[in-house]
């Protein structure tokens, strides 16, 4: 049952990443929109996540619980070091769904709506950089359960090159998760041309920022490269994504929206597996060679069996209604604003 | 303020600031339901214009409390790390399931507030249902969690050691039931008042009339219906506090030495030092029947509980005493609002009585927010009881005073901005909804 548990896990985070990463790549996409085209990019957002988008945010409550329920340790202790970032997500996270909530539902349109859509923009950056940072922080060692001194237990462990290197990593993904999932939502050409280019840019932002990281680790001396294509699954992995990236420049006018989204699903999965096989099944690496492991460190058995069979069933629950949720609204799309109106 | 003050306050202040948002999002999908039920079946447009303005408002709600449940989960770690580190596996359970039942809420609130004209209307009209029930059993599985704090179970504690974790007898702890029963209830009182007392005003101050009374009418029923319900489910909470949480029960009612037939005391200000109440009016035997079902049984005091284990008296006296006031006054309005639903036609139409629901909009998340605080404070210095103190639970980070501030800060003003969008919302209500009563829309 504890892989049925970890498997979960790792799915919630992926799913996340990808579903949510996607959501806030959408407020990223806005604050990065010429003021003229502001508008267009926030209806088409509208429609896009709108019915889904309260569900997009379930899978980092699964995964939180995922980690108190089953893995204490881990997450007592990330919560411990990790304070202020995680604090600083919070409040991003804070911001940005009552935001998005408030310029929805406030009845009346006028000035307020400026303060809103600032707010939800800025948040969308802040979060997934902090939650970035926080990943990063995870597999760095730079945090030290021996510290004495408050900057060092809870400043340095998460303020560094490489944390921050993958923070914005995290926020050009997802700025590109959305670039390609909002192709397929467009009505016009204008927009869709303007979504590919934004594709385009968010894609060379990932491969920068992305390069960025490999610097950081090298400045570091966190042996990433090591770890990446110093086994079989990694170096697979990042060819396959490399592969895939190419195909999808190559495919981004010919209109496959579909094929689009899976190959930028597909690109952010082998990310995620590489950088999480590596290691497993430690998932957190401290300082000094310690580490935090998902076998090691789980919960008790009957614990560990009662949440697998909790997960399994709300599976069967979640899934299917999910499914049909985003089967329905994709069905008609352009019937959700006269819906909503 | 230091640390520990810091993180209970900031704790506290999540807390209390979730619940009006979480007790608002599992309640109103119900009244929803209700209006838009008669909606479809009397084609009467007041009703969908009723369903829709309450569900941009749910919406609103709905997102509020799922962020700032959200940071609860996180919160739990980042203040108690101690306490979750060898709670989690135990009282986990409830929060693994609940995280279903939220996410089906989340699921059937986009068919929900996206569905309209798209799906079969009474596909439309489930969904919606769905919405209520897993906010329902949402909010009883959090409140079960909250249970074990007050009675541990499922484990057993040998020299530190929590072992034999049994997570579903953790669940259904003893308290789980009353504590979840209670506040069940509690949700639709609140909402019910604080929504009926709305549209009072509004019909008081002679707005768009048929939908705000059509409005009322539903808020109040289901406000009055759980009003008069409550005490029966808070004297089952009495008396499942007086055999488990003997030290609880007397700090509620500032009892302080143990007595045969013991009394009830009712307001008065607690003297701690002296061990005394000042100015109350106490009711012979009465705190001995309402905790034992019996006018001579043994009712235990503050002084069979060694002192450093005391919860601090006054806050939880004052509060319950709160508490108990607001639900009774709620009570009487709810019975005044029976008669003239019964009996007296023309108190339906008076203004007193809509003045007395405006009275009450506050009264219900008071009465709330007043239990909470029995609950909790009345636990200390437990966090889990008679297993870990609170004190040995808080994180080692220092500053967390500052954390608490700038919590304080983020919640208040979005308080502000809630308040701020209701008001806007009702304003609007003549623009958006203000349709004759008797015109019809085609059915779709």
């Amino acid at each position: 049952m504890l892989y049925v548990v970890i498997a979960y896990l790792w799915g919630a985070i992926l799913l996340y990443l990808l579903l949510g990463g996607a959501d806030f790549g959408a407020g990223i996409i806005e604050l990065f929109t010429t003021r003229k085209n502001k508008d267009r990019t926030r209806k088409t957002m509208y429609r896009a996540i709108g019915p889904i988008w309260e569900a997009n945010h379930m899978w980092l409550i699964i995964a939180i619980v995922i980690l108190f329920v089953g893995f204490p340790a881990i997450y007592t202790t990330m919560s411990v070091y990790l304070h202020i970032p995680l604090t600083i997500m919070l409040l991003g996270i804070i911001a940005r769904g009552t935001a998005f909530a408030f310029r929805h539902y406030d009845a009346v349109v006028d000035d307020m709506q400026v303060i809103y859509n600032r707010i939800f923009m800025y948040a969308s950056c802040i979060t997934p950089l902090f939650l970035g940072i926080i990943a990063g922080s995870a597999v760095s060692g730079s945090i030290d359960v021996e510290a004495t001194n408050f900057a060092d237990a809870y400043i340095f462990s998460w303020l560094h090159w490489f944390s921050v290197a993958v923070g914005l990593f995290t926020v050009s993904i997802c700025g590109f998760l959305a670039a390609v999932y909002l192709i397929g939502e467009t009505d016009n050409e204008t927009d869709r041309k303007r979504f590919i280019a934004k594709t385009k840019s968010t894609n060379i932002a990932a491969v920068l920022s992305g390069a960025l990281v490999f610097i950081a680790a090298k400045v570091q001396g966190i042996p990433l490269t090591s770890w990446i294509f110093g086994n079989w699954v990694g170096t697979v992995a990042i060819a396959g994504a490399t592969l895939s990236l190419i195909l999808l420049w190559y495919l981004l006018y010919r209109g496959k929206t579909r094929v689009l989204r899976l190959l930028a699903g597909f690109q952010v999965t082998m990310i995620l597996l590489t950088t999480t096989f590596r290691h497993y099944p430690k998932i957190v690496l401290l300082k000094g060679n310690r580490y935090l492991s998902l076998v090691e460190d789980k919960g008790h058995d009957a614990t560990i069996s009662s949440l697998g069979w909790a997960l399994l069933l709300g599976s069967l629950f979640i899934l299917p209604a999910l499914f049909y949720l985003i089967y329905s609204f994709q069905k008609k799309k352009s019937n959700v604003e006269a819906a909503h109106n | 303020m230091n640390d520990f003050i810091a993180a209970r306050s900031q704790m506290a202040l999540s807390l209390g600031f979730h619940i009006v948002f979480s007790c608002i999002g599992m309640v109103m999908p119900f009244f929803m339901a209700v209006a838009h039920y008669y909606w479809l079946r009397t084609n009467n447009v007041v009703y969908r214009n009723v369903t829709k303005a309450w569900s941009q408002g749910v919406a609103i709600f709905f997102a509020t409390g799922a962020v700032s449940g959200t940071v609860l989960s996180f919160e739990l770690g980042l203040l108690w790390p101690t306490f979750m580190k060898h709670a989690g596996p135990i009282f986990g359970m409830p929060f693994s399931l609940e995280g279903t039942a939220f996410f089906i809420e989340a699921i059937a609130l986009g068919f929900f507030l996206y569905g309209w004209n798209r799906f079969n209307r009474w596909f439309h009209w489930f969904t919606g249902v769905v919405v209520g029930i897993s906010g329902l059993v949402s909010g009883i599985l959090v409140v079960a969690a909250n249970a074990w704090m007050n009675s541990p179970a499922g484990f057993d504690y040998v020299n530190g050691q929590y072992i034999n974790i049994d997570p579903i007898k953790a669940m259904f702890n003893d308290a789980w039931f009353s504590q979840a029963l209670h506040m069940s209830v509690a949700a639709f009182v609140a909402t019910g008042f604080a929504v009926a007392g709305i549209h009072a005003l509004m019909i008081l101050k002679g707005k768009n009339i048929l939908f705000h009374t059509k409005a009322f009418k539903i808020a109040a029923i289901f406000a009055t219906v759980a009003a008069v319900l409550q005490p029966l489910t808070g004297d089952i909470s009495a008396k499942d506090v007086a055999q488990r949480q003997p030290a609880k029960l007397a700090a509620m009612e500032a009892h302080f030495n143990t007595e045969k037939s013991a009394g009830l005391i009712i307001g008065g200000i607690p003297d701690v030092k002296n061990q005394k109440v000042d100015y109350a009016i106490k009711i012979p035997g009465a705190l001995s029947f309402l905790a034992h079902g019996d006018f001579n049984a043994e009712v235990k005091g503050l002084d069979s509980i060694p002192p450093s284990e005391h919860p601090p008296v006054a806050i939880t006296h004052y509060a319950f005493q709160i508490m108990v006031g607001l639900g009774m006054t709620m009570v009487l309005i709810a019975l005044l609002y029976f008669i003239a639903l019964v009996r007296k036609k023309s108190w339906r139409e008076s203004r007193w009585l809509l003045k007395l629901f405006v009275l009450a909009t506050p009264m219900g998340f008071l009465a709330v927010e007043a239990g909470w605080t029995v609950t909790e404070v009345g636990r200390q210095p437990w966090i889990i009881k008679g297993v870990m103190k609170t004190a040995d639970a808080v994180t080692p980070m220092p500053g967390i005073v500052y954390s608490f501030y700038l919590f304080t800060a983020v919640y208040l003003s979005l308080a502000l901005v809630v308040t701020f969008m209701l008001y806007r919302q009702i304003r609007m209500v003549d623009k958006l909804y203000d349709i004759p009563a008797d015109t019809e829309l085609p059915k779709h």
